[in-house]
């Protein structure tokens, strides 16, 4: 049994998984975020390493890839960051990464140095199902879990095929669109939920979108095995640039608070 | 996906999973219709009766004088809408007609194929958001201003470089989200399979008009054909009629900017290393962590750190060869030009006549060389005005 699997049965509730850009807003004050979210409640750690071109991602995200970039963040100390990190508490760790950023460091060498630096899974974020062969030999090889995505508008037949090439966890993009905030929950997540459970035993957690304590909730009473957090937390950084007090008290007060309200069901 | 889109290692579709089944409509419709005789007459009527094809191809005497060989020019410039780039919208236009999508969107860079893009929207009637770099808004406002005229909404993209590349960022990123009933009507021959292979095959009347008319006017085929290349498109058009004459050098000129011993040029396949940028495997311009490098030049066309995956197949096969102009070269041939010939030709298209020019004294004079003039310069009248005031 995988890594998550393990974690998610003796869990006996939904994962809190909070995502942050590593190096946003540097270095040093990441490391401190990254700290606190542990030490508030965080279940498992999804991490991003900055690109200049995140298709994948909505403004904010962006923003803190910039910022991460700009204060000196690169593939090589973002392996040092999560080593550095897992030292501290050794929580599972997902990588959330641009393909060119892995192919440019090699991608064998990238995965064995993140497996060394305390890693549990990865996810190319510009990688489809279609192209799992140019990652998956790979992270197994280096004694890494598989994570790919799972939208709204994928047919029954390929969300099989994803079933098949993970052995992490499903990430269940809970709506059509790039990561981001939103007011409300996408109608389309309780359905694909209840989809993914006919069609496959792997653990699913899902992401994008989220944003309160309630969407948190609505999440894991469909049945969700993890919550995936990002641009929420994020927009406490961008909000307190100025302040790294204001911005852990902010990033800790709301992971404390989503955790209380997910392990209360 | 039915076909993988690969060009010898190149190519492929390196995107998100929510793109997929958007990409996939697409392929499924080109494949259906490309070869449709419904299509593919309502097309041609359209090349030829909106559009203005074919072209001429123009024996260019007093500029051959200058250069020591004898030039001919491809007319895209004569084109509806003053570029190549409309041949692309025709045919993704109606290629989003026949699909049953109701919106385009479009990224653009000069504005040529945003401005293609909305007279496209206009013709048939489709809601059109075009995705424009705060810069490129900036130093291309006229056509700015009539993508507007033709009723299109475009939207000014501030997020990284402000350029092309993040104008691309964007409009996927909008996709994503509207995948429905939006089409996106991708510019160049690059991006994530279908779309090079989309866009060639809509430019390639550039290249099977051009061969035919070497052919009936001077009687033999060229010993060169050179075309500019930022994404690629004008370049594979004209490229693919001469593809298979393995006599016929093909020759793709990038833009030097300040030189491509500084970092501020684009030229790609010149000073790049292979990556992985906007769902392609293809040469790109970044640093050692694969971090895309801000690119620079005075065409706001060719302002690209990526190139269609074609391209980069060609460089790497030997097909093609790949060269950078800078921009004080490009400045000197489009006055040099326009005095000649009476034409002005487009910023990016003055980087393969620099080529041209470069060339001068070393081949023989009855050398025959084919430019593909992809663009008309009206649009860059105040660029160059802003670097040779006429006093």
């Amino acid at each position: 049994m995988g890594h998550y699997q393990n974690l998610f049965k003796t869990l006996n509730r939904t994962a809190l998984i909070p995502f942050f850009v590593i190096g946003d807003p540097d270095e040093d004050t990441s490391f401190e975020l990254v700290k606190t979210a542990i030490d508030s409640g965080a279940d498992v750690l999804e991490l991003g390493i900055p690109f200049s071109d995140p298709v994948a991602d909505g403004p904010t995200i962006q923003k803190a890839d910039i910022r991460a970039m700009k204060a000196g963040m690169t593939p090589a100390k973002a392996l040092a960051f999560i080593k550095r990190i897992s030292d501290y508490k050794p929580l599972p760790i997902g990588l959330l990464v641009y393909y060119n950023l892995i192919y440019q460091y090699g991608v064998q060498a990238f995965l064995t140095d993140f497996k060394v630096a305390g890693g549990t899974s990865v996810l190319v974020a510009d990688l489809s199902i279609d192209d799992a062969d140019e990652i998956a030999p790979a992270a197994e090889a280096a004694g890494l879990e598989t994570v790919f995505m799972v939208t709204p508008n994928m047919s029954d037949q390929r969300i099989r095929k994803v079933a098949e090439r993970t052995s992490g966890f499903i990430y269940t993009v809970s709506l059509l669109g790039t990561t981001g905030e939103r007011t409300g929950l996408s109608d389309m997540v309780k359905p694909l939920i209840r989809r993914l459970k006919e069609l496959t035993e792997r653990p699913i957690c899902v992401g994008f979108g989220i944003s309160t304590a309630e969407h948190a909730k609505a999440v894991a009473q469909a049945g969700a095995d993890g919550v995936i957090i990002g641009s929420r937390i994020v927009k406490f950084i961008e909000g307190n640039l100025n302040d790294t007090a204001e911005m852990k008290k902010q990033v800790g007060t709301y992971i404390q608070q989503v955790s209380k309200e997910i392990a209360r069901l | 996906m039915k076909h993988k889109g690969r060009f010898g290692n190149f190519g492929g579709f390196y995107v998100p999973e929510v793109l997929i089944p958007a990409l996939e409509d697409i392929e499924t419709g080109f494949d259906k219709y490309r070869n449709d005789r419904r299509f593919v007459e309502e097309l041609d009527d359209l090349y030829r009766n909106y559009a203005g094809r074919p072209t001429p191809l123009y024996h260019a005497r007093r500029f051959s004088e200058h250069v020591g060989f004898e030039v001919y020019i491809k007319r895209e410039d004569l084109l509806h809408g003053g570029a190549h780039k409309v041949n692309n919208a025709l045919g993704q236009g109606l290629l989003a007609k026949y699909m049953g999508k109701k919106k385009l969107i479009a990224e653009t860079g000069a504005g040529q194929h945003g401005l293609a893009t909305s007279m496209i929207g206009a013709l048939f009637g489709m809601e059109t958001k075009i995705f424009m770099g705060s810069v490129d808004v900036a130093r291309q406002n006229v056509n700015v201003h009539k993508m507007k005229l033709c009723g299109a909404e475009v939207i000014s993209v501030s997020g990284g470089t402000c350029t092309l590349k993040d104008a691309i960022n964007d409009a996927l990123r909008y996709w994503t989200s509207h995948i429905d009933d939006t089409f996106y009507l991708f510019g160049t021959a690059g991006g994530p399979h279908p779309f090079p292979t989309i866009v060639r095959h809509f430019q390639t009347p550039i290249g099977t008009e051009a061969r035919q008319q070497c052919l009936d006017q001077i009687g033999r085929l060229p010993d060169k054909v050179v075309a500019c290349v930022g994404g690629g498109s004008n370049a594979i058009g004209i490229f693919s009629g001469f593809i298979d004459d393995a006599d016929v050098e093909l020759i793709g000129v990038e833009g030097g900017g300040k030189g491509t011993e500084t970092h501020e040029h684009c030229a790609t396949l010149v000073k790049g290393s292979v990556g992985v940028l906007h769902g392609a495997q293809t040469y790109v311009l970044q640093d050692e962590n694969g971090q895309i490098h801000e690119t620079e030049c005075i065409s706001a066309g060719l302002d690209y750190p990526g190139v269609g995956p074609e391209h980069a197949y060609l460089k790497d096969s030997g097909r093609a060869v790949y060269t950078a102009v800078t921009d004080e070269q490009v400045l000197d041939v489009f006055e040099l030009f326009t005095r000649s010939e009476g034409i002005l030709p487009a910023l990016e298209s003055s980087h393969a006549l620099a080529y041209l020019v470069k060339q001068k004294g070393k081949l023989p004079k009855d050398a025959i060389v084919v430019v593909n003039l992809s663009g008309r310069g009206d649009k860059d009248v105040s660029i160059v005005e802003q670097h040779r005031p006429m006093l």
